[in-house]
């Protein structure tokens, strides 16, 4: 009877053997590569670096202008520009301000690494049904593991850092963008295509002259959650190393500073309902012809 | 019949998991219903031959699920055949490669459909000249050709719209000034105007039969309405189950539809503007009185043969040459069926 009370599981020397022989074989691993790996990504911690100090050494006027530019370029609406003005001049009051800019910084960073990298994966995988079948059980992992767990293998490789919080954000947020882009694409209306192939359309011109542009409202909708879900990771990029308005509220969980937590918090709040809100609208401007407006 | 433009020869294609495989059932005469019931393969084609003259109109009719859509893509080889031949100007387009395709499809056909298959990201001007742009035809060129072609199909002033905003009738003049500014020769229409009502759908037919009389194209033009084919079509092809079961003019279908299923097509339609006198003319007969041209439809003839005497008229065609006579009893007698 004891056999079914507890489930036949493997020696507890047998496993702590395995997971050793595991940690070992990665320890290794980095050992030999590590170097190697933050050789090749310091372009991008250089660029990181280099685009945070533009931020903290912008004089703020400058920044608020930039701000309101932006949100008026992209969503043509007084209301939503002169929210996200008033947003980053009470960011400012509160004395937030410099943590936000390297919040944005990293932000943005991650944003367009993740644009560049997953745009050509989503397109790869809507031209392929094998790297469909290959790439979205991946990407399934990807969303659901929590994140400490691959913060591990990350820290162990990179150490504590910029670029590892950088890696961090982007596993957590490409999925979306990579998603949607694959089904924007494969959504794109076949008759459409059938009729860009009678006129003799190459490949390359039915991608970037029909499938692309067509697709462009969902790579919106893709971008818009790769944003929410790279601010979402802000507080946990935080504990790795990464400067932001995750730092305080870190700060806050361990010394029970509530009003300081709430702050910084709702100041995250801010940034993805400006962002949210920017790119949402600018999303259907772009398909402003699927319902006959100009 | 002058030059062949399109050849079409022992055309054959089976959708389904192993077309090849069953090929030769089909070839040995398995028809469409056993062949899905027995292998569960749809018969798309069944040996279809057709020559398809230079600079006129070929009607290709048929119900839904005939096979019409099929046979017109494979001239551009949208779809791949199982098995047969399609010579464009005596050049086989199934041995070509992507390239020379491709060259095929931008310079000799253009082609219409149902449902427009417009862009609809672009504005109507972009649209008119999205072969031309495919083609990497200079931007002006472009400019100037696709606002020649946006006047000829009545669109001018809408060249800023996109699609979207534009009505059906609208957007298939679209189409069609976009398959012709390319100038191929050789024009695919799927049931251009059938999602069309029918005054507009007359409309379009005018429009077309007006451009047709200037451009001369060679023009394969598919419709499931009688009316249609008879009104456009210098020769008809009929399909039933991917087969080809008459081809001819239109009279020749009207006077003698090879079985039921086409007489059952041709016979609530109006043979007196159908049926010109050449079909009925009884030669031999010498006939000294009046003549009448060949040319004209029976019920145009009505009039002037009750006025003649003895009430008949000899067929002349209009280089001269005698057919022979008509009575009115015979156009009447015509037009019962
Ligand atoms: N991709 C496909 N796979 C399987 N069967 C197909 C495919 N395309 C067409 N068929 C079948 O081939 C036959 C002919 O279809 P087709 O679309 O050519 O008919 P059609 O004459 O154009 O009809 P309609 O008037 O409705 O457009 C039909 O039985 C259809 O079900
Ligand atoms: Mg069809």
């Amino acid at each position: 009877m004891e056999f079914f009370e507890e489930f036949p599981s493997l020696g507890r020397k047998t496993l702590s053997g395995m997971k050793q022989a595991v940690d070992e074989t990665f320890k290794g691993f980095s050992r030999a590569y590590g170097e190697q790996l933050e050789n090749f990504f310091d372009p991008l911690l250089r660029f990181l670096i280099w685009f945070e100090k533009l931020l903290e050494a912008t004089p703020w006027p400058i920044i608020l202008l930039v701000v309101g530019g932006l949100a008026w370029l992209g969503s043509r609406s007084w209301k939503i520009t002169i929210g996200s003005v008033l947003a980053f001049v009470a960011i400012g009051i509160l004395d937030m301000w410099e943590d936000t800019m390297a919040t944005l910084a990293i932000i943005s960073v991650a944003t367009m690494l993740c644009i560049a990298i997953g745009i050509p994966l989503g397109i790869l995988m809507s031209r392929s049904d094998r790297a469909q079948g290959i790439i979205t059980p991946i990407l399934d992992v990807m969303q659901t593991i929590p994140s400490f767990v691959y913060l591990i293998p990350v820290v162990m490789l990179l150490g504590i850092g910029k670029v590892p919080g950088l890696l961090a954000v982007c596993i957590y947020a490409i999925p979306p963008i990579v998603r949607l882009t694959n089904l924007g694409i494969r959504l794109v209306d076949k008759d459409v295509l059938e009729a860009a192939d009678a006129f003799g359309t190459s490949p390359w011109q039915k991608l970037w002259g029909v499938q692309v542009p067509l697709a462009l409202p969902n790579i919106f909708a893709g971008i818009n959650q790769t944003i929410m879900m790279a601010l979402s990771m802000v507080v946990i990029a935080s504990m790795i190393g990464v400067k932001g308005l995750g730092v305080p509220v870190l700060r806050a969980i361990s010394n029970q500073y509530l009003a300081l937590g709430l702050m910084n918090g709702l100041a995250i709040v801010a940034l993805a309902i400006i962002f949210d809100r920017v790119s949402q609208t600018y999303g259907k401007r772009l398909q402003a012809y699927r319902n006959g407006g100009k | 019949m002058s030059e062949l433009k399109v050849q079409i020869k022992n055309l054959y294609k089976i959708f389904g998991k192993n077309p090849k495989k069953v090929l030769p059932q089909v070839k040995t005469g398995l028809g469409k219903p056993e062949l899905l019931d027995q292998t569960g393969h749809v018969l798309g084609i069944n040996n279809v031959s057709l020559d398809i003259p230079a600079k006129q109109i070929q009607v290709v009719m048929g119900l839904s699920g005939s096979g019409k859509s099929t046979l017109i893509r494979h001239i551009n080889r949208l779809i791949e055949p199982t098995d047969g031949q399609i010579l464009i100007d005596g050049e086989d387009v199934l041995t070509m490669s992507d390239r020379q395709l491709r060259d095929v499809r931008r310079k000799k056909t253009s082609m219409v459909f149902q449902k427009f298959g417009l862009l609809p990201h672009r504005k109507v001007m972009e649209n008119v000249g999205y072969g031309l742009e495919v083609q990497g035809v200079k931007d002006d060129e472009i400019a100037q050709k696709a606002q020649h072609w946006i006047d000829r199909v009545g669109l001018t002033g809408y060249e800023n719209h996109y699609p979207g905003q534009l009505s059906g009738g609208m957007q298939q003049r679209v189409g069609l000034a976009r398959a012709l500014a390319t100038d191929a020769e050789i024009l695919l229409m799927d049931e251009a105007f059938s999602a069309l009502d029918p005054l507009i759908r007359y409309d379009m037919q005018s429009i077309l039969l007006e451009l047709q009389d200037e451009l001369h194209k060679t023009i394969i033009f598919i419709t499931h309405d009688l009316d249609e084919a008879l009104r456009l079509g210098d020769k008809i092809a009929i399909l039933r189950d991917g087969a080809m079961i008459q081809e001819g003019t239109a009279p020749q279908i009207v006077l003698t539809p090879a079985d039921d299923y086409i007489a059952d097509f041709t016979k609530d339609i109006n043979r007196g503007k159908v049926i010109r006198l050449r079909a009925i003319a009884e030669a031999g007969t010498p006939y000294d009185g009046a003549n009448i041209p060949a040319g004209t439809l029976l019920n145009d003839a009505l009039q002037p043969l009750a006025q003649a005497p003895n009430q008949t008229l000899g067929v002349t065609e209009p280089d001269g040459r005698y057919l022979g006579t008509v009575s009115l009893t015979k156009v009447i007698g015509a037009l019962a069926g």
